[in-house]
C-alpha cells in the first residue's frame, strides 16, 4: 500500500509539470493557437476549415434541412412550375404562421426535453375562448384576443404545474390535456359548432391583412440585415477589444450578405403578390425574441441547463420548478396564439380545429427543423425552417392535386427522415468525440 | 498565511426516516488548509457535506461561520456565505459549453441579458491562472476527458469567491495523470488561501495533498489526524474500527478500573 503512495507521489510531482506544456503552449500571457486547440485560425480560411470540420464530425446543423428546402422547391417546381410562382409563395408565408407559433412553443418544451402533446386542443381552446367573448359576448376584440392568449398561458402553465411540483410525466399531464381541452373546446363552441370570424375583426387582420405597400417588405428586409450586420460587427469588435477570438470580417460579410440575398428576394417575390402578410411578420417577430430569450437571456440559459441536466441546474441555484411551469406556459400562450392564426385562416374558430394532424405537423416541424428530442439542442430558427419543409410539401402536393393520404405518408417519411438524420449525425458525432 | 477556523460544526446530527446519518458530529474547516474527510461506505461522507451545501438541513447541532453562528437550509445560503461545493457527478451540463458552464446560476449580465465577453474573458483568465489547459472555452462540455471535465467542475467552483471548497471524490474514476492534475489544482486552491474539504477514498491522494484527516465512522467523528505525523495504517484503522477490538475494550477496561 504505501509502495503505491510513493507511486502516486512520483507521478503527482512528476506530471503537472510536464503536463502543462504538454497540453498546450506554456503559461504567460500569450495565447499562441496550440495544434490541438480547436480555436478557429483567423481569418476567411479558418472558418472554411473550421466549417468542413464540423460537417466531418456530423454537426451538420441546419445543412440538411436548407438541402432539404432546396430538394423540395426543384422537385416541385420540375412538376408544377407554379410553385415557385409569387402567389404560391406568399401563400406559405401566411400559411406557416399559425403552425410556426405553435411549433416555436414546441421547440421551448423540446429543449427542456419534454413534449407537449396538448399544443393542437390548446389552439382549439384558444380560438373558441376568442369567438365566443368576441362573437358572442361581444367583449371588445383585443381584449378578447389578449384573454385566449392568457388563456393558453394558464393551461400550459398547469401542465407545467403537474409536471415540475406533481411530478406526473410530462407525456401523460399534456395527453390528458389534449383530450381535457378537446373537450373543453367542443363545450365552448356550444350547440352552433363553429363562429365565423366577424369582418375587420383582428383575427381576420391576423391572416388576412398585408402592407401593399413595397416599401415594406424592403423596409423590413433592409432593417432586419442591417440589425443583423450590426449585431455581428458590434459583437466582433467587442470580441477584439476584450482581446478574444472573434469571427473574420470576411465571415461576417458572407454572412449579411446570405441574409441580405435571402430577405431582399423574400421581399421582392412577396411584392409581386399581395404585399408582406401581417401573419409573416409576426411569426418573424415571435421567432425573433423566442431567439433572443433563449440564447442571450439567463432565463434562455436556464431552460438549456434544465434540459441538459437538471439536476445540476438545481445544484447551480436555479429554480427548475420554474423554469418548467414557465416553459410549458410559453408553450400553451404561442399553442393558443397559433390558433387565432388557424382560425383566421379557415374563417373561424370551430369544433376541430386544432385536431387532426396539426399536432403531429406542430411536433413534426421543430423536429425536422433539428431540435433534439432528448432536450438542451437546438435553435429557435429551427421552428421556421421545419414548418417550411411540412408546409412546401403541403402546398406542392396540393398544387399537383394530390390527395391529404398522400402529404400524410409524405410528411411522415420527412419527418422520419430528420429523426434517421438526427440519430445518424449524433453517432457520428460521438465518434468524432463530440455529442 | 494566519490559519483562523473558518467554518465549525459543532454537534451535527441528521436524520433520514430511521435511519440515523450523522450523530453529533464536529468539524473544524481552517483557511489555508485542506482537510480530507474519510470514512467507509455510509460512514456520513456525503451526508455531512450535503448538510455544510445546504442540499439536507441539518436536525440538531450548530454551524459557525467565522465565529459567529448561521444556518444553512437551502445550497443558497451556502452560496452566499462563501462555500462552494463541487460534487462527484452531476455537476456540469454537458450540452452546454465551458463559458456557460463555469457561470451556471451566477451569469455576468445586464439586466437579464447575459454578457458573454465579460464570461468568456474572466473564464480565460480563470483556467489561466489555475493553469488549466483546455481544447477551447467554448466546446460543450461533453466533449472534454474526465479529468477535464472535473478540473472545469473545480473552477465552477471558483467563480463565485468562495472561502470554502468542498469536493466530494474528485478523483474518482479519473486516470492516473488526470489525477495529478486534479491534486495539483487542489494544491493551488489551499495557495489562493481557501478552505478545502476534500472526499476521498483513496489514501494515496489524502496523502499527497491533505494537512489534516477527518475521519468518520458510522455517522460519528473517529479522530482527527495531522497528516505529517500520522501513518497511514492508524487512519486505516480509525475508518475501518480496526483499533475498536476485543483488545482494546478490554485495555480500556481495565485502565478505567485501575483509574478507579
Amino acid at each position: 500500500m504505501s509502495d503505491t503512495v510513493d507511486k502516486e507521489r512520483g507521478s503527482e510531482a512528476a506530471n503537472p509539470k510536464d503536463a502543462a506544456p504538454a497540453d498546450g503552449s506554456a503559461g504567460g500571457g500569450d495565447r499562441a493557437v496550440d495544434p490541438r486547440l480547436l480555436v478557429r485560425e483567423q481569418g476567411f480560411a479558418g472558418y472554411l476549415t473550421e466549417f468542413k470540420r464540423k460537417v466531418r464530425g456530423g454537426e451538420l446543423g441546419s445543412l440538411p434541412v436548407v438541402l432539404g428546402l432546396i430538394i423540395i422547391a426543384v422537385i416541385f417546381q420540375s412538376l408544377n412550375d407554379s410553385f415557385l410562382s409569387a402567389g404560391s409563395v406568399s401563400d406559405i408565408g401566411v400559411y406557416i404562421a399559425g403552425t410556426g407559433i405553435m411549433a416555436t412553443g414546441i421547440v421551448f418544451v423540446l429543449l427542456l426535453g419534454e413534449i407537449d402533446l396538448s399544443v393542437g386542443s390548446v389552439a382549439g381552446v384558444g380560438a373558441a375562448v376568442w369567438a365566443v367573448l368576441s362573437v358572442t359576448h361581444n367583449v371588445n376584440d383585443w381584449l378578447a384576443v389578449v384573454i385566449a392568449i392568457v388563456a393558453g398561458l394558464c393551461i400550459g402553465g398547469l401542465h407545467g404545474f403537474f409536471f415540475a411540483r406533481v411530478g406526473v410525466p410530462a407525456f401523460v399531464v399534456t395527453l390528458a390535456g389534449f383530450l381535457g381541452w378537446s373537450g373543453l373546446q367542443i363545450w365552448l363552441m356550444g350547440t352552433e359548432g363553429s363562429i365565423n370570424t366577424p369582418d375587420s375583426s383582428v383575427v381576420e387582420d391576423l391572416t388576412g391583412y398585408y402592407f401593399e405597400d413595397i416599401a415594406a417588405a424592403y423596409g423590413l428586409a433592409l432593417v432586419a440585415v442591417l440589425a443583423y450586420a450590426a449585431a455581428l460587427l458590434v459583437d466582433a469588435k467587442r470580441r477584439r477589444g476584450a482581446r478574444l477570438p472573434s469571427r473574420p470580417m470576411s465571415e461576417i460579410l458572407v454572412r449579411t450578405v446570405v441574409m441580405a440575398v435571402v430577405a431582399f428576394a423574400g421581399a421582392y417575390v412577396l411584392n409581386q403578390s399581395r404585399g408582406l402578410p401581417l401573419a409573416l411578420v409576426l411569426f418573424l417577430a415571435v421567432l425573433v425574441i423566442a431567439d433572443f430569450a433563449v440564447r442571450r437571456t439567463t432565463y434562455g440559459r436556464q431552460i438549456f441547463a434544465v434540459g441538459g441536466n437538471a439536476e445540476a441546474a438545481r445544484r447551480a441555484g436555479i429554480n427548475v420548478e420554474w423554469v418548467r411551469i414557465s416553459v410549458f406556459g410559453i408553450a400553451g400562450m404561442l399553442a393558443a396564439f397559433g390558433g387565432l392564426f388557424i382560425a383566421s385562416l379557415s374563417g373561424g374558430a370551430t369544433k376541430s380545429l386544432g385536431a387532426g394532424n396539426t399536432l403531429m405537423n406542430v411536433i413534426a416541424a421543430a423536429v425536422i427543423g433539428g431540435t433534439s428530442l432528448f432536450g438542451g439542442r437546438g435553435k429557435i430558427w429551427s421552428a421556421l425552417l421545419g414548418i417550411l419543409v411540412i408546409q412546401s410539401i403541403q402546398q406542392g402536393l396540393n398544387l399537383l392535386g394530390m390527395a391529404s393520404e398522400i402529404q400524410y405518408m409524405i410528411t411522415g417519411a420527412v419527418l422520419l427522415a430528420a429523426v434517421v438524420i438526427d440519430s445518424v449525425s449524433r453517432r457520428t458525432q460521438k465518434t468524432a468525440g463530440r455529442t | 498565511m494566519a490559519k483562523e477556523t473558518v467554518l465549525a460544526l459543532r454537534g451535527i446530527s441528521k436524520r433520514f426516516g430511521a435511519v440515523q446519518a450523522l450523530t453529533d458530529v464536529d468539524l473544524e474547516v481552517l483557511s489555508g488548509e485542506v482537510i480530507a474527510l474519510v470514512g467507509d461506505n455510509g460512514a456520513g461522507k456525503s451526508t455531512l457535506v450535503k448538510t455544510i451545501a445546504g442540499v439536507h438541513p441539518i436536525d440538531e447541532g450548530g454551524i459557525e461561520w467565522e465565529g459567529r453562528p448561521v444556518t444553512i437550509n437551502r445550497p443558497h445560503d451556502a452560496q452566499d456565505l462563501g462555500i462552494a461545493t463541487v460534487y462527484q457527478d452531476l455537476a456540469l451540463c454537458d450540452n452546454l459549453d465551458v463559458v456557460a458552464n463555469l457561470f451556471l446560476g451566477n451569469e455576468a449580465r445586464h439586466a437579464s441579458i447575459l454578457d458573454e465577453i465579460t464570461m468568456e474573458k474572466r473564464a480565460m483568465e480563470l483556467l489561466e491562472t489555475l493553469s488549466i489547459r483546455i481544447p477551447s472555452v467554448r466546446i460543450p462540455v461533453a466533449s472534454l476527458s474526465g479529468g477535464q471535465r472535473q478540473v472545469v467542475a473545480i473552477a465552477r467552483a471558483l467563480i463565485g469567491d468562495p472561502k470554502v471548497v468542498i469536493l466530494d471524490e474528485p478523483t474518482a474514476a479519473l486516470g492516473v495523470e488526470q489525477t495529478a492534475q486534479v491534486l495539483d489544482l487542489v494544491e493551488r486552491l489551499r495557495e489562493r488561501g481557501l478552505a478545502v474539504i476534500l472526499i476521498s477514498h483513496n489514501m494515496a491522494d489524502v496523502q499527497a495533498v491533505a494537512d489534516r484527516v477527518a475521519v468518520l465512522r458510522l455517522g460519528r467523528n473517529n479522530g482527527v489526524f495531522d497528516v505529517a505525523t500520522t501513518s497511514h495504517e492508524e487512519v486505516i484503522a480509525a475508518i475501518t474500527g480496526a483499533s475498536d477490538n476485543a483488545v482494546t475494550r478490554r485495555q480500556a477496561r481495565t485502565d478505567k478500573e485501575a483509574a478507579l
